[in-house]
C-alpha cells in the first residue's frame, strides 16, 4: 500500500464525510469498491470490501487533504536499557498548531532529538513532508524543513543578535568561502540579503532595536524569542519549540502565544510545541498529543484532554 | 542606519589593524634606511613578519573555530621546505628575486593546505583534547619525515629520496635538501617588504573570512555546535575550512621565513615552535586578531632585546609571560579592569548629559 493511500485511508472519517476524495487512484479504488464503474473481471477473482484500517491520527479538518508535514510511525529509541520513547504514531497536518505534554522525563524532549536526528532512533518511521527522513543527519533534516528550540537555550552567545539570525539564514543566501574571502560582488549582495532579512525577522518579535546586543547579554525571555526567531530563519515547515515560556513571566507569555498564532498564520507552517504551562498549551494547540514514560496515552483537542482521566492520573498521581 | 552603524563598526576594527601594521612597517622602513636599528634587529624582521603571520592564522583555528591545534609549525615546515624547493627549481626559470618568491610562497601555501586537507580530514572527527594530541603527533611526524627527506636537483629536473643523497641518483646537480641536515646554499631572497605585504595578505584573507558568511558559520560551530548544527550547518565542512586556510597561510610565512636564511633545518620547526605560536595567540587574546599581531611581534623582540642579562634572559622572558598571562587571563584581575572602565566611562557619559543639560539640547 503506497504512502498517500495510507495517509488518506487514516482520514476515514473526515473523507466519509466529505466525499471528496483528492487522490485520483483512491477515488477509482472506492467507486470499484462501491461498484460503480467498475472494469469488467477478466480473472475469477472474489471481490474484496476494502475499508479504512483504524488508527488514532488526528488534524485539523482544513489540513486533512494536505500531505501532513510530520508522520512518526511506531517510533521508538532505547538509551541501554530503557525505553525513552515507545511506538509512537503521530501526525502533524500542515498547518497545525500541536502540544507534546507529559510530565517530567516522559520522553518529550527525547522526540523532538528523535525528529532532528540529534539520535538515531532505534525503530519506527519519520516522515516529513512526505519524505523518509531515515539516514539524514541534522543538518540535512533542518534543510528539509525542521527548525527547533532548545529547553536549554543554545544560542551563539557570543555573537550578535543580528549575526545569530544571519547564521539562521545560512542556507537561505548563498555565498562562498572566496566570495566572502575576496571580497566579490556576491559578497556585498549577500551581505545585503542577509542583513534584510534578519531584520525583517527580527521585526516579528519587535527586537530589530537589540540586533547589535551580545545574544548572551540578553534577558532570558528575549533570548528564548531569539531562538523562535534563529529557528524561523532557517524557512521551515515545521517548527519545533521546547518549553518557550519557561521561565518568562505571564506577560512575555501572552505575547508568545500571540506571536506563535501570528508565525503560524503569517509563514504557514506547522508548529509541535512541549509546555508545562497548560494555559499556554490549551490556550493555542490545536491537537495535543501526551506522553508519558516514552508512551502515548492521549490524544486529542485541548477539551478532550482536560477530561481524560488518565492524563489527569499522569500529571497529578492516581487520586483514591 | 542600523546597518551603517554595523557595518563601520566592524570594518573600523580591521581599518585600525591594518593601519596598526602599515605604521608600524613604515616606521621600521624608515628607520632602517637610517641605520638607526641595530644589525640584530635588522636581521629580526622578517622573522618577525613571519611569526605575525603564524599568529594570525593560528588565531583562526585556535580563536575562531575554537579548536586547539598544537602543530601549527608544522605547516610551517612544509611551506619552509616546499618553498625553498621551488624557488631553486624556478631559478632557471625566473630572474626576478621578486616574482621568484612570490611563487614559492604560492606553491607554498598550495602544499601546506593539501598537508591541512589530509590531516584536517580525518582530525575533524575528533573533538578537544583529542584534536590536540592528533595535531601534536601531526607536528612531530612532519618533523620526522624532513628529516629523512633528501631532494635533489639537476639538468633532469627534481629528484626526491626517503634513504639518502646516493639514491637521488643524480649527474651532477646540486642537493637541495639533504636529510637532518636540511636545506642549504640557497639564496636569501626574503624582505622585510614582502613580510609586509604577506602580513597584510594574511590580515585581509583572515579578516574578510571571519566576517563572511562562512566565517559565521564557524564562529557558530564554535560557539554552540549542537545549534549550529540544527540550522543546518554543516560543522565537519567549516572547521576543515578554517583548519586548511589556516595551515595555507602557515606554509605560506613558512616559505617566507625559510628564505630569509641561506640554511634551514626541521628541527627549527618543532613541538616549542608550535607552542611558541600559541603563546602569541592566548597572549593576545583568542579570536583577537591584533591582539596576536602585538605579542608575536613583542615575544620576538623581547629575548633579543634581554640579550644582555645573559643566561638570566630566558627566566626573565618566562616571568614576563606568566605575568602577562595572569593580568590578562585571571578572570579577577579581569573584572576589576572591567569595573574600572565602566567607571570611567559613565563619568564621561555623566560629563556629556551635565553639559548637554546646560546647553538645554540633547544631541
Ligand atoms: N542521552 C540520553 N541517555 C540516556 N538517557 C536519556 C538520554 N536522554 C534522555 N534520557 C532519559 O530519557 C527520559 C526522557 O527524557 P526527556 O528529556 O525526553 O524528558 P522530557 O519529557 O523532556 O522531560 P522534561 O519535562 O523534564 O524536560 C528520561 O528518563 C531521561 O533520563
Ligand atoms: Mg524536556
Amino acid at each position: 500500500m503506497t504512502r498517500d493511500e495510507g495517509t488518506y485511508k487514516a482520514q476515514s472519517e473526515h473523507a466519509a464525510k466529505t466525499e471528496t476524495r483528492h487522490e485520483g487512484t483512491y477515488r477509482a479504488q472506492a467507486e470499484r469498491a462501491a461498484g460503480k464503474g467498475a472494469p469488467e473481471h477478466r480473472h475469477n477473482r472474489q471481490r474484496t470490501k476494502m475499508v479504512a484500517p483504524p488508527n488514532d491520527y488526528l488534524v485539523p479538518e482544513r489540513d486533512a487533504l494536505l500531505t501532513p508535514v510530520l508522520e512518526c510511525r511506531h517510533l521508538g529509541i532505547d538509551f541501554g536499557g530503557l525505553k525513552a520513547v515507545e511506538d509512537l504514531n503521530l501526525m502533524v497536518g500542515k498547518t497545525e498548531i500541536a502540544g507534546l505534554i507529559g510530565p517530567n522525563g516522559a520522553g518529550k524532549t527525547t522526540v523532538f532529538n528523535l525528529l532532528t536526528k540529534v539520535y538515531q532512533p532505534t525503530r519506527g518511521t519519520i516522515l516529513l513532508d512526505g519524505q523518509d527522513t531515515a539516514g539524514m543527519d541534522t543538518a540535512r533534516v533542518s534543510r528539509e524543513g525542521i527548525a527547533r528550540t532548545f529547553q536549554n537555550i543554545r544560542l551563539f552567545d557570543s555573537l550578535t543578535v543580528e549575526d545569530n539570525v544571519k547564521i539562521g539564514l545560512h542556507n537561505q543566501v548563498e555565498c562562498g568561502m572566496w566570495s566572502g574571502i575576496f571580497r566579490a560582488p556576491r559578497y556585498w549582495l549577500s551581505e545585503q540579503e542577509f542583513h534584510r532579512r534578519a531584520l525583517e525577522l527580527l521585526d516579528v518579535f519587535n527586537m530589530a532595536d537589540n540586533a547589535d546586543d551580545i545574544a548572551g547579554s540578553l534577558p532570558y525571555g528575549a533570548q528564548r524569542r531569539l531562538e523562535i526567531v534563529r529557528a524561523l530563519a532557517t524557512n521551515p515547515k515545521l517548527l519545533l519549540l521546547d518549553e518557550p515560556a519557561a521561565g518568562m513571566n505571564p506577560v512575555e507569555t501572552e505575547e508568545l502565544m500571540d506571536n506563535i498564532v501570528k508565525i503560524r498564520d503569517d509563514f504557514q507552517i506547522a508548529v509541535l510545541l512541549i509546555e508545562h504551562d497548560m494555559d499556554l498549551v490549551m490556550g493555542i494547540c490545536e491537537g495535543i498529543v501526551v506522553l508519558n514514560f516514552g508512551k502515548v496515552i492521549a490524544k486529542g483537542t485541548p477539551e478532550e484532554i482536560q477530561a481524560n482521566p488518565q492524563v489527569v492520573e499522569a500529571y497529578l498521581g492516581k487520586q483514591e | 542606519m542600523d546597518k551603517i552603524r554595523n557595518m563601520s563598526r566592524e570594518s573600523r576594527s580591521n581599518f585600525i589593524t591594518y593601519g596598526m601594521v602599515i605604521i608600524a612597517y613604515a616606521i621600521m622602513q624608515a628607520l632602517a634606511s637610517m641605520h638607526a636599528i641595530s644589525s640584530s634587529m635588522t636581521g629580526l624582521l622578517v622573522p618577525i613578519t613571519a611569526y605575525i603571520c603564524m599568529a594570525i592564522s593560528l588565531n583562526l583555528v585556535v580563536g575562531v573555530s575554537g579548536e586547539l591545534s598544537l602543530g601549527h609549525a608544522g605547516f610551517m615546515s612544509v611551506g619552509a621546505f616546499t618553498g625553498v624547493v621551488a624557488a631553486s627549481a624556478l631559478a632557471g626559470a625566473i630572474e626576478s628575486t621578486m616574482l621568484r618568491l612570490l611563487l614559492s610562497i604560492v606553491i607554498a601555501g598550495v602544499a601546506a593546505a593539501v598537508a591541512g586537507i589530509l590531516i584536517g580530514i580525518p582530525v575533524m572527527r575528533l573533538r578537544g583534547d583529542y584534536l590536540a594530541i592528533v595535531t601534536l603527533a601531526f607536528g612531530e611526524i612532519i618533523k620526522n619525515l624532513l628529516n629523512n627527506l633528501y631532494v635533489g636537483l639537476d639538468a633532469r629536473g627534481l629528484h626526491f629520496s626517503m634513504t639518502d643523497t646516493a639514491s637521488l641518483g643524480m649527474d651532477g646537480g646540486k642537493v637541495l635538501v639533504n636529510g637532518p641536515q636540511g636545506a642549504v646554499g640557497f639564496p636569501m631572497i626574503s624582505t622585510f617588504t614582502a613580510g609586509f605585504l604577506l602580513v597584510m595578505f594574511t590580515l585581509i584573507v583572515v579578516q574578510n573570512l571571519i566576517n563572511s558568511r562562512s566565517g559565521r558559520a564557524i564562529k557558530a560551530v564554535r560557539d554552540n555546535r549542537i545549534a549550529a548544527e540544527s540550522v543546518g550547518i554543516d560543522t565537519t565542512k567549516y572547521r576543515l575550512m578554517a583548519f586548511v586556510v589556516s595551515a595555507a597561510l602557515a606554509g605560506m610565512a613558512g616559505a617566507l621565513y625559510a628564505q630569509n636564511y641561506t640554511a634551514i633545518v626541521p628541527k627549527k620547526f618543532d613541538f616549542n615552535t608550535s607552542i611558541l605560536i600559541l603563546v602569541f595567540v592566548v597572549l593576545g587574546g583568542m579570536g583577537n586578531i591584533r591582539g596576536g599581531i602585538i605579542s608575536a611581534a613583542l615575544l620576538t623582540i623581547l629575548p633579543e632585546k634581554l640579550r644582555f642579562i645573559g643566561d638570566y634572559r630566558m627566566l626573565m622572558y618566562a616571568i614576563v609571560l606568566i605575568l602577562v598571562m595572569l593580568f590578562s587571563n585571571n578572570a579577577q584581575v579581569r573584572m576589576q579592569i572591567e569595573a574600572l572602565r565602566h567607571r570611567i566611562s559613565h563619568r564621561v557619559d555623566d560629563q556629556l548629559d551635565a553639559q548637554a543639560a546646560k546647553g538645554g539640547d540633547a544631541r
